[in-house]
């Protein structure tokens, strides 16, 4: 079928992914195998939409699982990595290296020679980020033990590739004929040709250089681009950093994913670190679905067919062989039982860095074709089983635990996000203070570049970003958060900050600080019920030390001072019914008001007659004795 | 079935070990209202007319609180100075509070043992409470024998859930009303009721 060019493909793509993700989440099977239903469907062998190039397509679309490292480093400060370093290192070298070897054994079981067996073991080890992160992410697991065991095991094997990409080309086979050269990956490096060492110098360098970069350069820079408050420019630097990072790590001969991983943990303590998200977030999302469809699409049933027994054995073989190895090394690590299940159901199937190493492998004379081919088949076929096998265990196996995983969510990755404060000028940052004072870390956005710096350099962890932007809301945690505090100082800025967490995050508590009593009408016409006049405490302080400067007692003064607070404070509720028509307002504030003034007076010639009742004695004098003293 | 409204006084209930562990769960009980006096007015601006109403729509009234310088935390005594109106509570009309049974469920660090002449307290914790006693007397309401849970300061949790246990019959008894109330007359303690 003949393609009329980019748009053809981007209408076919897109449709596919809008008809059949909805349909897939609808039917409880998550995004992920949406996009792969989408990606058979329209692929070669049902409709045949796209062809051959679609494997272009893939590439050009690992490109999400790129980003989608990027915003993991975001979510992750080097601290926390730290923390999961033994399980990185113990579940993931340990998960690598016996897989590796298995399967290795089976192949040379059937007939292979060690060197392809080694190759295969090694491709095979592998699990596939996109798939297992996405799903992971959408269940809401990521930051579970058991997810961040996945996650720990996936960034170890990320790292691994390198490696594995410099061992294969010694397990070439003499005589096996190789394709043509110029298929070879990884042929445009600067460290073409370079020893080891000065490899492993160059790496360290830049690796320092990035980290430096990233604390002393990527901050002004973007600084200064927040300062031209032109969101595309943001956008555009956001990508340029990501891209950057990418390219630079290709040019030294390491994974992108890698290079994009560690900048963004370098930036994962930057002020900008959520509006990166939110920028970065929508091209992750796009990138990954159309990878997603790209896997579906390459699967090639004509192989499948010719030899159906072969590849599903095989298939089952891989899929068996993985999850007995993570779920015992899941048991010697002592990971519970349920979370062990979602840990190694999650994990059980090839990587899209298989689909890399296999070509790799044709072109460098390690695998014939005719061996690759088929096990591009399984590896597809794998990740495609992947939601199926989530699915079953969420469904099936998970309800027999009595204890669920979400008791202990989130004591190790999750940052304590209860609080969000939007707006950290003189108002926000007393508000901030004053919790951190008591333990409580909230997290802090603010639209101004320049107050940014300021507080962070006195130590406060503030973001920079738009707190009415749903996007930001949601990176800076909403949708778990209990509190958002609106203390910003524009009243038009409040109110779309209020719009937007009203419009998405309808649980979430709002407490809204108020410049005057109209915008406060208006506040409680959006429903706000914790509203807090800017001015109104503190006016009132003062009134109190002034009535004490005129010979006022202290005490009562504060009471009085208190009553009028309340009694104002239920005025305000009720004239915001009214406040619509201006001249109905005014006149129902001044009655108000004048009834207020009347009725303190009248306490306070009563000795606060409702409220001090018991501390006053005439009623008793009456009652039981008679007055001789003078007042 | 009797209604019980619990005013529990503890300014530091954070730091609270015994009575944290005592409260849990009163509110779910059936005809029990539990009012955390120092969370509902933190101020201490205690609303009279509301806490006069809550008082009058129950038949129990019980103050719960730990026994700081031989008497209440300050919430409760502001408490009694403020809600307990003469012309309400006492007085010529005030019959408010009349024939309401008045319980105080009280948690002392030191032992027993030391509230008595021998004893470094030099007084027993019911001549110490005379003055709840004798505000129940004067609001017309008649005053049960204290719950004590004394020694917090070296209690085991198996000494506490007891209590617990203690406590909840305790309500539970007064509210359907199978506790004779006759049976306490002799009694210094609630305590002893259990034994």
């Amino acid at each position: 079928m003949e393609q009329g060019g980019f748009f053809f493909q981007a209408l076919v793509y897109l449709a596919a992914a809008v008809v059949a993700v909805p349909i897939a989440k609808k039917l409880g099977l998550g995004s992920v195998l949406g996009y792969l239903l989408a990606g058979i469907l329209i692929g070669p062998f049902l409709l045949g939409f796209i062809g051959e190039e679609g494997q272009d397509v893939m590439h050009f679309a690992e490109f999400g699982v790129v980003m989608m490292l990027f915003l993991v480093g975001l979510e992750l400060q080097p601290s926390m990595i730290w923390k999961l370093r033994r399980s990185i290192f113990g579940l993931g070298g340990s998960q690598m290296g016996i897989t590796a070897v298995i399967i290795m054994g089976i192949a040379v079981a059937m007939g292979f020679a060690w060197q392809t067996g080694l190759a295969i073991g090694l491709t095979f080890a592998l699990s596939s980020t996109a798939i297992v992160l996405q799903s992971l992410n959408e269940k809401g697991l990521m930051k579970t033990e058991a997810g961040q065991n996945a996650f720990s095991v996936l960034l170890f094997q990320d790292i691994a590739v390198i490696p594995i990409l410099a061992i294969l080309p010694y397990l070439a086979i003499e005589g096996l004929v190789s394709e043509s050269s110029s298929a070879a990956h990884h042929a445009t490096t600067w460290v073409e040709g370079w020893a080891i060492w000065q490899k492993t110098i160059l790496t360290i360098a830049v690796i320092t250089t990035m980290v430096a970069a990233g604390k002393y350069l990527i901050s002004p820079m973007f600084r200064l681009i927040a300062r031209t408050d032109l969101r595309e420019l943001f956008t555009a630097a956001s990508l340029l950093l990501v891209i950057s990072a990418a390219i630079l790590m290709t040019m030294i001969g390491l994974s992108p994913a890698l290079g994009t991983f560690i900048a963004g943990v370098v930036l994962a303590q930057s002020e900008f670190r959520h509006e990166l998200e939110t920028d970065i977030e929508p091209f992750k999302g796009l990138l990954l679905g159309l990878f997603f469809i790209a896997v579906g699409a390459s699967i090639d049933f004509e192989l499948i067919a010719n030899q159906p027994t072969t590849i599903m054995g095989l298939v089952v073989i891989l899929v068996i062989v993985k999850f007995i190895v993570l779920f015992i090394i899941g048991r010697i690590f002592k990971v519970g039982l349920d979370k062990n299940m979602v840990f190694s159901f999650s994990l059980a199937q090839g990587g899209e860095f298989a689909f890399v190493l296999l070509s790799f492998s044709t072109s460098n004379s390690i695998l014939p074709t005719d061996v690759a081919n088929p096990l591009v088949a399984v590896v597809a076929i794998s990740m495609a089983l992947t939601p199926l096998l989530m699915l079953f265990n969420e469904k099936l196996i998970q309800p027999r635990f009595g204890t669920k995983e979400i008791e202990k969510e989130g004591d190790e990755m999750q940052e304590d996000k209860n609080v969000i404060i939007a707006g950290f000028g003189r108002f926000g940052s007393t508000i901030g203070r004053f919790l951190q004072a008591n333990g409580v870390q909230a997290t802090y956005l603010d639209l101004d570049p320049d107050n940014v710096d300021l507080l962070r350099k006195l130590g406060l962890k503030v973001f920079y970003g738009d707190a009415s932007r749903k996007d930001l809301l949601h990176a800076a945690g909403a949708a778990e958060a209990h509190l958002l505090i609106v203390a910003v100082d524009e009243p038009e800025k409040t109110k779309e900050i209020i719009e937007t967490a009203n419009k998405h995050f309808p649980n979430l508590e709002i407490m809204t600080r108020s410049q005057s009593f109209l915008d406060s009408y208006r506040y409680i016409d959006m429903g706000v019920d914790k509203l807090y006049l800017e001015f109104f405490d503190t006016s009132l302080r003062m009134g109190v030390d002034a009535l004490c400067h005129l010979g006022h007692r202290r005490h009562e003064s504060f009471r009085a001072s208190r009553t009028f607070r309340k009694q104002v404070m239920k005025f305000m509720t009720e004239l915001s019914e009214v406040h619509e028509d201006k001249s109905l307002l005014l006149s129902e504030a001044k009655k108000r008001m004048q009834f207020l003034e009347q009725s303190m007076l009248q306490e306070k010639e009563d000795f606060h007659k409702e409220k001090d009742h018991g501390w006053d004695a005439s009623q008793q004098i009456n009652e039981f004795g008679e007055e001789k003293l003078e007042v | 079935m009797k209604k019980i409204l619990i005013l529990f006084a503890h300014p530091a209930y954070q730091k609270s070990r015994v009575n944290k562990v005592l409260i849990k769960g009163l509110q779910d009980i059936e005809g029990v209202t539990f009012r955390d006096l120092y969370q509902v007015y933190p101020e201490m601006d205690i609303e009279v007319k509301d806490e006069q109403k809550l008082v009058e729509e129950h038949d129990i009234i019980v103050f719960h609180h730990p026994f700081y310088w031989y008497s209440s935390p300050a919430i409760l005594k502001e408490w009694q100075d403020l809600v307990l109106t003469h012309g309400w509570a006492y007085g010529s009309q005030g019959n408010s509070l009349k024939d309401k049974l008045f319980l105080q469920v009280m948690t002392t660090g030191a032992g027993q043992e030391t509230y008595c002449q021998q004893g470094h307290n030099k007084m027993t914790i019911r001549q110490l409470l005379a003055p709840f006693e004798q505000t129940a007397n004067l609001c017309q309401m008649r005053y049960l024998p204290p719950m004590i849970i004394p020694g917090t300061y070296a209690i085991t949790k198996e000494e506490v859930m007891k209590h617990k246990e203690n406590y909840k019959n305790l309500l539970l008894g007064l509210r359907d009303e199978k506790i004779n109330l006759d049976d306490l007359v002799n009694k210094q303690y609630f305590n002893e009721y259990f034994k």
